[in-house]
């Protein structure tokens, strides 16, 4: 039920991608959306302060992901060698990119020290600071990483659909429900 | 006949006074002992003030008490390392809303010309260049103290404050009320005498 097998995702991986796919795509569109804000726009200071508290529990959710990956078995990939190679090489990068944008996003705000309060709640404290134009220069890298993300999660998106309209696969619907953990992946025995 | 030696010695030295003080003009500000700082002050919608400073700058001066005229200055500025103990702000005032620090990480401040007002005073003018535009300030100037440091060195304290209408240097704040059309410039620093 909650853990994987080889032939499919249990519950746990199945909420932790939809979670972060949810996560991710909110973030972008707030960070799209409160950069263009003017300076006397009410959502000024607030919609800063979601992006970041959420931000914050997505890095958690994501190393929990990463966590979860690494100890739990993966179902295998179908289709040809280059299609399972291509799908690897995917996965991998939007692992590595979702790290960046969580992470430069994170060096931004304590690029001078401050902690980042997550809702007012809990404090994250800076841990890496005063690196020369740090704010700056991990700005720009949380630009073109969350771009970089959101165009390959697009893809990601895209082909899932693919898999399942035109390829029939169950691909997509083992990562929505956990059943496909218990059966054999070409049917039964 | 000690007493003549010493006598002698004592007029040689001063003989050599004059050419040691031509010479001994030009200071170093000491941005190594961090004995100086070009902060700046901006209002914030009228409420209160901004207080930023640059941390990181180079420069020299020119001093000489009996020709105060002669003075001059220089200072060299990275805009990069502007702060205001606030990161995202940083950002966004080095960002292109503002100062452009990608495209102008620099501003310059050579001075022209010195004029003693008083003792130990006087307006510097200068150009200033900031945003990659150039005009041209005036800064009125204190010797705050000189003398032997400490530590074997001779140090000359300044400081001196102008006011910068930003739209001078093609920096947008149409968008921001007159109050914050301007900033307040200050900086203080010492020399050590080279
Ligand atoms: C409409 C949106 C999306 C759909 C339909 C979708 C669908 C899927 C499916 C079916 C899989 C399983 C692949 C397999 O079984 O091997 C998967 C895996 C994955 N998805 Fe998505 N996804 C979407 C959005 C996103 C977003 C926005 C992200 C990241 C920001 C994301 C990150 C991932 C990652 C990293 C994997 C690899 C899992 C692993 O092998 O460890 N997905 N997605």
């Amino acid at each position: 039920m909650w853990r994987n097998s080889t032939s499919g995702w249990g519950l746990a991986s199945i909420l932790l991608h939809w979670l972060s796919a949810l996560g991710f795509v909110g973030l972008f569109v707030l960070g799209w959306w409160m950069t263009g804000l003017d300076y006397y726009h009410g959502w000024y200071h607030l919609a800063p302060w979601w992006h970041r508290s959420v931000g914050m529990l997505v890095l958690l959710v994501t190393v929990g992901r990463l966590i979860w990956r690494w100890v739990q078995p993966t179902p295998g990939l179908p289709g040809s060698r280059l299609e399972r190679f291509a799908a690897h090489l995917g996965h991998t990068g939007l692992y590595v990119l979702m790290l960046l944008v969580l992470v430069s996003g994170y060096l931004i705000s304590t690029a001078e020290g401050a902690g980042i309060s997550v809702f007012g709640v809990v404090d994250v404290p800076a841990l890496v600071t005063g690196l020369p134009d740090q704010a700056s220069l991990a700005g720009t890298i949380h630009w073109y990483a969350a771009l970089g993300l959101m165009g390959l999660a697009a893809g990601h998106g895209l082909i899932a659909f693919k898999h399942h309209w035109v390829d029939r696969h169950d691909t997509l619907k083992r990562m929505l429900t956990p059943r496909f953990t218990q059966v054999r992946r070409h049917g039964g025995p | 006949m000690f007493k003549k030696t010493a006598l002698g010695a004592a007029l040689a030295a001063a003989s050599l006074v004059p050419l040691a003080q031509a010479q001994a003009a030009d200071y170093v500000i000491d941005t190594e002992g961090q004995h100086a700082f070009v902060q700046f002050k901006i209002s914030h919608l009228g409420f209160s003030y901004i207080l930023g400073s640059l941390e990181e700058f180079d420069g020299e001066f020119s001093y000489d008490p009996e020709s105060p005229a002669a003075s001059s200055a220089s200072l060299e500025v990275d805009v990069e390392s502007l702060t205001t103990n606030h990161a995202e702000r940083d950002k966004h005032i080095k960002s292109d809303d503002f100062l452009d620090v990608a495209e102008y990480p620099t501003a310059t401040f050579t001075s022209t010309g010195f004029e003693p007002t008083g003792d130990g005073e006087g307006v510097l003018t200068g150009e200033l260049t900031l945003h990659g535009q150039t005009n041209t300030i005036e800064m009125p100037v204190t010797l705050l103290g000189e003398g032997d440091d400490p530590w074997g060195n001779y140090r000359a304290g300044f400081e001196g404050s102008a006011t910068l209408t930003l739209a001078d240097y093609g920096i947008d704040m149409s968008s921001f009320p007159e109050a914050m059309h301007e900033l307040e410039l200050y900086v203080t620093f010492e020399g050590i005498r080279q």
